[in-house]
C-alpha cells in the first residue's frame, strides 16, 4: 500500500444550489491525492479545503462507503460510478487515475431523479416502484417452517443474483431512455423465480411496470448500458424475465384487480 | 434514585416466561388499533421490521430515516449471517444452546430472560424471512445451508452469500413498502431526529430536522420507537456508515432515558487496516472468513520477509495455539485482543506493523480455488479493490476495528426505556449482548425486537396507559424545537478556525488510544481530561459556514460531533468506573496470568445505567443487578 507518489487532479464538478436553480461545471484542483484514497475520500479532501476557505461544500450522497448501501452515485467522466466493472463510486480508488488527470463529476441525470443539490439527486421514485409490488405479502406470524418449501440451489442462486441490486439507480442514469427496467426487472425476476413469489406474480409485474411508466422512467430499448454499468453485475436477462411475466399477466390477469397496491 | 430500573422480568421458569408474558399482556382491540399512531425512528432491521409489523396490525406508523430511502440503513452492510437455533445440520443445537452461547459470549453481563427470548424467536425470524423471499444459501437438495461463526461449536448461521444483512434488510424494507402502499406507513426520508418530546412523563413525539431544507418539523404520537443503531462512529474511524450517529439516542438520554453500559464496544478482529490520515472509514472483512482462513504472524519480531517466504515453522498461528478447541473461530473480543498483543510485542506485519495475516493458502490447497471463490468471492474482490492485493495469492492483512456497540439506552423486558412510551430496539438498546456480541447475532436481535417482541409490548403499553390527547402545538413541542434552534444558532455563531471533522478526528484518537481495546485507569483519566478540553475548544473554535436555510452538510455534521464528544466523555467515565475486565471491556489492571479478561462478579454483575443530570453536573451511575438463575457464572474459556 503506497503512501507516497501523491497526485494532483483537476476536477470539473457540477454545482447547482437546488432543484430550480441553474447549474454549471466548476473547476477545482486537488493536490496530494494518495493512490490509496477512495474517490469519495478525495472529494472529502476537496470539501475540507472549501470549508477552510469559507465556501459551500460539494453535496454528494454516500453512506456505507463499502459498496452495499447504494447511496453513492455520480457520473464520473460520463460513466455512472466511473464505469469500472462491478464497482460503486465509493469503491473506486484513486490508483485508477494518473497524476494530472482531469475528471468530470456530474450527478446522475434522469427525468425520474430530480437534482436536489450539486451531485445529490432524489431517487424516491425507486421506493414508489417498489411499493407498487416489489414484495411478497407475508405478514409477520404467517410463515411456515423455513425448510417446508424446498428451493433448488440453482434457482436460489439465480434469485440471489437478481436480489443483489442495491437500488443505486446507475442503470437509470446510464440508459439513454432513463429507464428503470433493470432495477425493477431484478426485483420482479427475483420474486418470480421463487415459489413464495408466485401468488402475486401477475399483479406484481403489471403494477410495477405501470407505476414505473407513470413516474417518468423511459422504456427499455435493449441498449444494455445498464448491464454494463451495474455495480452488482445484474444481467438484462432479468428484464427479459420481467417482460415474460408482464406479457403472461397482461393476457391472463383480470384488470379489475389492478388498482390495489399501485403506488 | 429517580430511575425505575425494574427489568419487569416475568416470573416462572425461563422457558415459559415469554409465553406467560404474551398471555398476560393487554391487547388492543383490532378495531381500535387504527386510533393509535406510533413513531418509528430508523429503518434498519429493527425499525423496518417494527414499522411493517405494527402497520400490519393496524397502527398508524410514521417512519423516519436519515438516508434518501429506508433501504439504505446500515443493517445493509452486515455480511456474514444470522443465527437461528433450527438445528438443521443435526449438530445438537437448541434454543437453550443458543441462549447459553450468547450469555457466555457476552461474558455474563446480559439479562438471562431477554437472551432466552431472543433464542426462542430466532427460528421464527428465519421462517419469516424465507417467506418474504430472502434468497438464503441452499444445499443441492433445496434445503437451507448453514455455516459456523465465532463462539459456537455448532453451525447455526444462515447466510445469503456475503450480503446477508442486505438481503434481510431488503426483506424488511419490502414489508414496509407494502404497508406504505396501503397508506398505513407514512414515510419521511432525509430526516434526522433532533429531540424527544416528553409530555406528562411520557414520550409523545419528536422534533426532526429536514436535512434538505434545514427546517425543523414536529410529529406527535402515542408511542416512540427508537431504532437508530449504534454509536461506533464516536471513534471517528469504524466500520459504521457515515450517517450512523448517536444524536437521536443522546437527545433521549438528555430527556431522561438511562444510558446503559456505554463503554461496551465491540472491536471486530478482521478489518482492513488503517492506511492514511484522510481515511474516512474502515472496512470489515466478514467473520465467516475465519471458517477457512488461518490467522498468523511471523514468529520473528520485525520480520519483513514476504509472507510466502516465511516457512511454516516460523509462523505463529496464535489463535490455534492459544485456543485449540475454538481456534480461528474464537470470539471477537478475544481474537481482537490477541491481535493487538501480537502487534504490541512487535510481530505485526505490513507497512504500519499494525496488522496480522489472514491466510487462505491451506484452504485453497484443500478445497480448490473454486470452492473458496464460491464462499467468499465477493469479499476477496472487495479486499482487492481497496488494497490492490489479491487474497488468492497472498494472505489478507487485517487488524481490529470498532464495529458494534453493545451498550445503548437501557430497556426493560418490554424494550421500554426509563421514559414511558419510549421503546428502544436493535443496536440502539443495551439488552442482549452483554459485554461482547457473538457474530451473526446483531441481525437476529434487530429482527427479533422488531418482528416478534415490540409489536406485542407496544400493544400492551397502549392498552394499559392513559394517553391524553396531544398536538404539535403543545408547549412541550415548542420548547423542544426552540432548544434545537438555539443550539443551531450557537453552532453557527462560533466562527472559529477548526472544522467539525478535525474535532471528530481528535476525539477518535482519544477514544481509540484510551477507551479502545485496552483500557487503564491512567489512560481513561487522560481521555477524560482531553475530551473535556476538546468540548470547550469545540464550542469556542468551531469553523462553520452557511446558515440553516440550505442543505448545509457541515452544520448537520457539527451537531452530530457535538453529541459524540459528550458521549465519549460518558464512555470513558463508564469504563473507569467498571473496575473489572469483561468481554470487550479490557482493563489492564484486571487480567489473569495469561492475559485473559478477569471479571469481578461480586461487585460488577450489573448493568451500569447513567442518568443525565444537566449540563453542569456529573451524570449519576445507577445499577440494574443481573440475576443468573439458570446459568452458572464461570470463567469464560475457549481453550
Amino acid at each position: 500500500m503506497a503512501t507516497t507518489n501523491n497526485m494532483t487532479l483537476n476536477l470539473k464538478i457540477w454545482r447547482q444550489k437546488n432543484q430550480t436553480s441553474e447549474g454549471k461545471l466548476v473547476d477545482y484542483r486537488v493536490e496530494n491525492v494518495s493512490p490509496d484514497m477512495s474517490f469519495l475520500e478525495m472529494i472529502d479532501v476537496l470539501n475540507d479545503q472549501l470549508v477552510r476557505k469559507g465556501e459551500d461544500t460539494v453535496a454528494f450522497d454516500h453512506d456505507c462507503r463499502e459498496g452495499i448501501c447504494g447511496m453513492c452515485s455520480m457520473m464520473i467522466n460520463g460513466k455512472a460510478h466511473g464505469g469500472f466493472k462491478n464497482t460503486t463510486t465509493c469503491q473506486v480508488h484513486m490508483r485508477l487515475y494518473k497524476d494530472g488527470d482531469t475528471v468530470v463529476i456530474e450527478p446522475f441525470r434522469a427525468k425520474a431523479f430530480p437534482i436536489v443539490k450539486d451531485l445529490t439527486v432524489d431517487r424516491g421514485a425507486i421506493d414508489k416502484v417498489m411499493a407498487a409490488g416489489g414484495f411478497i405479502t407475508a405478514n409477520t406470524g404467517n410463515a411456515p417452517d423455513a425448510n417446508a418449501m424446498l428451493i433448488p440451489k440453482p434457482v436460489a442462486d439465480e434469485a440471489m443474483d437478481a436480489a443483489a441490486c442495491i437500488g443505486c439507480g446507475a442503470c437509470v442514469a446510464s440508459c439513454p431512455n432513463g429507464s428503470g427496467m433493470l432495477f425493477m426487472g431484478a426485483k420482479v425476476s427475483q420474486l418470480a423465480l421463487l415459489p413464495q413469489g408466485q401468488p402475486e406474480s401477475p399483479k406484481r409485474a403489471l403494477n410495477m411496470v405501470y407505476t414505473h411508466d407513470t413516474l417518468g422512467f423511459g422504456n427499455c430499448t435493449t441498449h444494455a448500458e445498464c448491464e454494463a454499468t451495474c455495480p452488482k453485475g445484474i444481467s438484462i436477462e432479468h428484464i427479459a424475465r420481467m417482460n415474460r411475466e408482464y406479457l403472461k399477466a397482461a393476457f391472463t390477469y383480470h384488470e379489475k384487480n389492478r388498482s390495489e397496491g399501485a403506488g | 434514585m429517580s430511575f425505575n430500573l425494574d427489568p419487569k422480568i416475568p416470573a416462572g421458569p425461563l422457558s415459559e416466561k415469554w409465553d406467560k408474558h404474551k398471555f398476560e399482556m393487554k391487547r388492543v382491540n383490532p378495531a381500535n388499533k387504527r386510533k393509535f399512531t406510533v413513531i418509528v425512528v430508523g429503518t434498519g432491521l429493527a425499525g423496518g421490521s417494527a414499522s411493517a409489523t405494527l402497520a400490519e396490525l393496524g397502527y398508524n406508523v410514521l417512519s423516519f430515516c436519515i438516508q434518501d430511502t429506508p433501504r439504505r440503513a446500515h443493517s445493509i452492510a452486515a455480511q456474514g449471517g444470522i443465527n437461528g437455533a433450527k438445528n438443521y445440520p443435526n449438530d445438537g443445537d437448541s434454543v437453550r444452546n443458543l441462549f447459553y452461547d450468547t450469555i457466555k459470549g457476552g461474558d455474563y453481563r446480559s439479562r438471562e430472560a431477554n437472551v432466552y427470548r431472543l433464542a426462542q424467536v430466532s427460528n421464527n425470524i428465519i421462517d419469516q424471512m424465507v417467506s418474504q423471499g430472502v434468497p438464503f444459501a441452499r444445499e443441492y437438495g433445496g434445503y437451507l445451508d448453514n455455516r459456523s461463526f465465532g463462539g459456537a461449536q455448532v453451525s447455526r448461521t444462515f447466510y445469503a452469500r456475503g450480503q446477508t444483512g442486505q438481503q434481510l434488510l431488503l426483506g424488511a424494507y419490502s414489508g414496509m413498502m407494502k404497508m406504505v402502499a396501503k397508506g398505513k406507513i407514512k414515510q419521511f426520508t432525509r430526516r434526522e431526529m433532533m429531540d424527544l418530546v416528553v409530555i406528562n412523563g411520557k414520550a409523545r413525539g419528536i422534533i426532526v430536522k429536514n436535512l434538505i431544507t434545514g427546517e425543523l418539523e414536529r410529529y406527535a404520537a402515542d408511542a416512540v420507537l427508537l431504532c437508530t443503531g449504534g454509536y461506533g462512529n464516536v471513534f471517528y474511524l469504524s466500520t459504521n456508515a457515515q450517517h450512523s450517529n448517536v444524536t437521536a439516542a443522546w437527545r433521549c438520554y438528555k430527556r431522561g432515558a438511562g444510558f446503559a453500559n456505554p463503554c461496551f464496544t465491540q472491536i471486530h478482529p478482521t478489518c482492513i487496516p488503517v492506511h492514511g490520515d484522510y481515511q474516512s472509514k474502515l472496512t470489515l472483512m466478514s467473520e465467516s472468513l475465519r471458517n477457512d482462513g488461518r490467522v498468523w504472524v511471523p514468529k520473528k519480531k520485525g520480520d519483513t520477509r514476504k509472507p510466502a517466504d516465511i516457512p511454516e515453522e516460523e509462523r505463529d498461528y496464535y489463535l490455534e495455539r492459544i485456543y485449540p478447541s475454538f481456534g480461528n473461530l474464537a470470539p471477537r473480543d478475544v481474537s481482537s485482543r490477541q491481535a493487538k498483543f501480537r502487534c504490541d510485542e512487535g510481530h505485526g506485519v505490513g507497512p504500519t506493523k499494525q496488522a496480522v495475516y489472514l491466510d487462505f493458502r491451506d484452504a485453497i490447497k484443500r478445497d480448490g480455488k473454486e470452492v473458496i471463490a464460491a464462499r467468499y468471492g465477493n469479499l476477496f474482490e472487495m479486499y482487492e479493490r481497496i488494497t490492490a492485493d489479491n487474497p488468492y495469492n497472498t494472505p489478507m492483512m487485517i487488524f481490529p476495528a470498532v464495529h458494534y456497540t453493545m451498550g445503548g439506552l437501557w430497556v426493560d423486558y418490554n424494550l421500554q426505556s426509563t421514559v414511558p412510551g419510549l421503546h428502544v430496539l436493535g443496536e440502539a438498546n443495551f439488552s442482549d449482548h452483554g459485554a461482547n456480541r457473538l457474530g451473526a447475532s446483531a441481525l437476529m436481535q434487530g429482527l427479533a425486537d422488531g418482528y416478534f417482541v415490540a409489536p406485542y409490548t407496544i400493544s400492551n403499553y397502549l392498552a394499559s396507559t392513559p394517553l391524553e390527547k396531544v398536538t404539535v402545538d403543545d408547549n412541550a413541542f415548542k420548547d423542544a424545537e426552540q432548544a434545537v434552534k438555539l443550539q443551531t444558532s450557537k453552532l453557527l455563531g462560533i466562527k472559529g478556525s477548526r472544522t467539525a471533522t478535525e474535532f471528530h478526528r481528535t476525539l477518535g484518537h482519544y477514544m481509540w488510544d484510551y477507551v479502545g481495546m485496552s483500557r487503564s485507569e491512567k489512560g481513561l483519566k487522560t481521555a477524560l481530561d482531553g475530551i473535556r478540553k476538546l468540548k470547550e475548544e469545540f464550542w469556542s473554535d468551531l469553523k462553520l459556514n452557511g446558515d440553516t436555510s440550505d442543505y448545509n452538510l457541515e452544520l448537520h455534521r457539527a451537531a452530530r460531533v457535538a453529541d459524540f464528544i459528550e458521549l465519549g466523555e460518558l464512555m470513558a467515565l463508564d469504563a473507569l468506573e467498571r473496575r473489572e475486565s469483561c468481554g470487550g471491556h479490557f482493563r489492564e489492571e484486571f487480567q489473569t496470568a495469561d492475559n485473559e479478561a478477569k471479571r469481578d462478579d461480586e461487585n460488577f454483575t450489573h448493568a451500569a445505567v447513567w442518568e443525565y443530570t444537566g449540563s453542569n453536573s456529573s451524570p449519576v451511575r445507577h445499577k440494574e443487578e443481573l440475576v443468573f438463575e439458570n446459568v452458572k457464572l464461570a470463567t469464560r474459556s475457549y481453550k
